[in-house]
């Protein structure tokens, strides 16, 4: 702050709590003329206004509060550039990037530091009491972790707060948002591979939209049937032939027999089309929206959000889940 | 002896100006600083300027009042940082106009919902927020899914926050202001909008937020 803004602030904050004090001086003066608890001489609808002084405990407080003010000032910062003499900041404002508060937080809880801010001060305490917790847990291999009943409750208050929103808070999933619970995987449902997608995040290549390569409505409809078939569903045979000739096209990410990507050992997020689980929907309508439109999943990534040990313990969670 | 109140309680032009002073110190103390300090008005490194598209969703946000019930301010509290992320700074608003702060939470705090749900589950959501969040009390949008964007304004949008940003944009090695459009973006705004659906500009919008810090 320039000087000039400091003393501005400084002398309009002094001067109203000086002015505060002489205005509740003047007026616990008795200057109306008429003695203390006398009529003041005028009356309306038979109501006498009486001078009366000031309530003596509310002119105390009054009081009390403008010292209270003086010593305020003195000890937090409010009077521009001054810093108070304890040094308290609430946070670290004015900075420009995520590395200057760090680096501003990492400097003011050095020791000897005169400088205290308040969030980073909680901060730490928070740390010094969970920090340990933590470090335990991504210590530990999560397969182990999943087996540990404390940690998968720290797993699941952690999956409800951040993951709920899309998986549901029974993990099951709904249109578009997958069921972890079961044992059907885009990505894979390893420990390393459910730690990955939650870490990084994952984006589906995306299945385009296959109307017009497909030939319009009608083929739209042969190869929604071929993969209901699939899935052992009950479709016209002779529309599904004709899908499966055209099914060709749908393996290079699905694979031949529709297995999915991760069949093929590649996590392109292509879903396995045979074990009759639909990400969007298993209604033949359902199927052919999804061929028709296209596709595109996208799981944000979590590692600036929530960063790795809490990460390794929400994996535990998951990967629990599917185990029998 | 005169009483002096009277002059004061009897003469309601002078009364006025008196109150007028008093309520005014306030803000000339914590509001007029503002206006005038390094950190209120330069822009954090990673600011970057809305988009065409996000700038009108911005403009559906304020339109159908989101900022009534959820708040972008995160506070240096843990208890906020922990879930929404990094507290918000001044240089992230600066080019707020008007600010979007908000003052009720009914609803979670959007300063960094930017990237932290994929596009498919905001639309999910704001055309039915319970199938997502069964709890949730947010009323349903789902008519932005139906309403078009006809870009007549987009680019007298952008040149207005060009001329309202002027003093506190990013600055080149030589120290000139870069405006926050260029003559190009504010020419293609009209194209880039035109057609979008009310609810892409929205999800643009939405995404957009956080971008700054994080």
């Amino acid at each position: 702050m320039s000087s000039f803004w400091s003393i501005w602030v400084s002398v309009l904050t002094l001067g109203t709590l000086v002015g505060c004090f002489l205005l509740l001086r003047m007026c616990l003066k008795n200057f109306a003329g008429v003695e203390e608890g006398e009529s003041m001489g005028h009356t309306f609808d038979g109501i006498e206004e009486l001078n009366n002084p000031l309530p003596k405990w509310w002119s105390t407080f009054f009081l009390i509060t403008i010292i209270w003010g003086f010593g305020y000032l003195l000890l937090y910062p409010g009077l521009g550039n001054w810093e108070g003499l304890l040094g308290w900041k609430s946070s670290n404002q004015g900075i420009l990037n995520i590395e200057e508060s760090k680096a501003k937080t990492a400097e003011y809880l050095k020791e000897g530091s005169n400088v205290l801010v308040e969030y980073d001060r909680e901060v730490r305490r928070a740390d010094e009491k969970y920090g340990p917790i933590f470090e335990a847990y991504a210590a530990r291999d999560i397969k182990e972790l999943a087996a540990d009943e404390e940690a998968l409750k720290v797993g699941q208050r952690l999956f409800l707060q951040n993951c709920s929103q899309c998986h549901g808070s029974d993990a099951r999933g709904t249109t578009g948002f997958p069921d972890l619970a079961d044992k059907d995987w885009l990505y894979g449902g390893s420990p390393e591979a459910i730690k990955q997608s939650i870490m990084d995040g994952r984006k589906a290549n995306g299945m385009m939209a296959w109307e017009s390569a497909l030939g319009g409505e009608a083929g739209v409809k042969e190869v929604a049937a071929y993969v209901l078939s699939l899935s052992g569903r009950e479709v016209d045979a002779d529309v599904a032939a004709k899908g499966k000739a055209k099914f060709a096209m749908c393996s290079a990410c699905h694979g031949q027999d529709g297995q999915g990507s991760l069949a093929m050992g590649i996590p392109l997020g292509a879903p396995n089309l045979t074990d009759n689980i639909w990400l969007y929907g298993g209604s033949p309508r359902a199927v052919e929206a999804s061929i028709k439109n296209g596709r595109a999943g996208v799981m944000p990534a979590w590692s600036n959000i929530l960063g790795e040990e809490k990460i390794h313990v929400i994996s535990a969670y998951v990967y629990s889940l599917s185990q029998d | 002896m005169k009483n002096k109140h009277e002059s004061l309680e009897k003469n309601v032009g002078r009364f006025f100006i008196f109150t007028i002073m008093a309520i005014s110190i306030g803000g000339l103390v914590e509001i007029t600083p503002l206006f005038f300090q390094k950190e209120t008005t330069t822009p954090v490194d990673n600011l970057r300027a809305y988009t065409a598209l996000e700038m009108e969703g911005r403009d559906i946000y304020i339109r159908e009042g989101c900022n009534v019930c959820h708040s972008q301010m995160i506070r240096p509290f843990r208890a906020e940082t922990e879930r929404y992320g990094h507290y918000s700074v001044a240089g992230e608003h600066v080019w707020e106009h008007p600010f979007l702060w908000g003052s009720k939470r009914t609803g979670p705090d959007l300063a960094r919902v930017g990237q932290r749900y994929s596009d498919d589950w905001h639309r999910a959501h704001l055309i039915d927020p319970r199938s997502v969040v069964p709890e949730s009390n947010m009323p349903s949008f789902k008519w932005l899914e139906e309403n078009e964007l006809d870009g007549e304004l987009t680019a007298k949008k952008l040149e207005a926050f060009n001329f309202l940003t002027r003093n506190r944009s990013h600055k080149d090695e030589k120290g000139n202001a870069i405006p926050l459009y260029t003559a190009e973006e504010i020419a293609n705004a009209k194209a880039a909008v035109k057609g979008k659906k009310e609810m892409d500009a929205l999800i643009a919008y939405l995404q957009s937020l956080g971008h700054a810090l994080r």
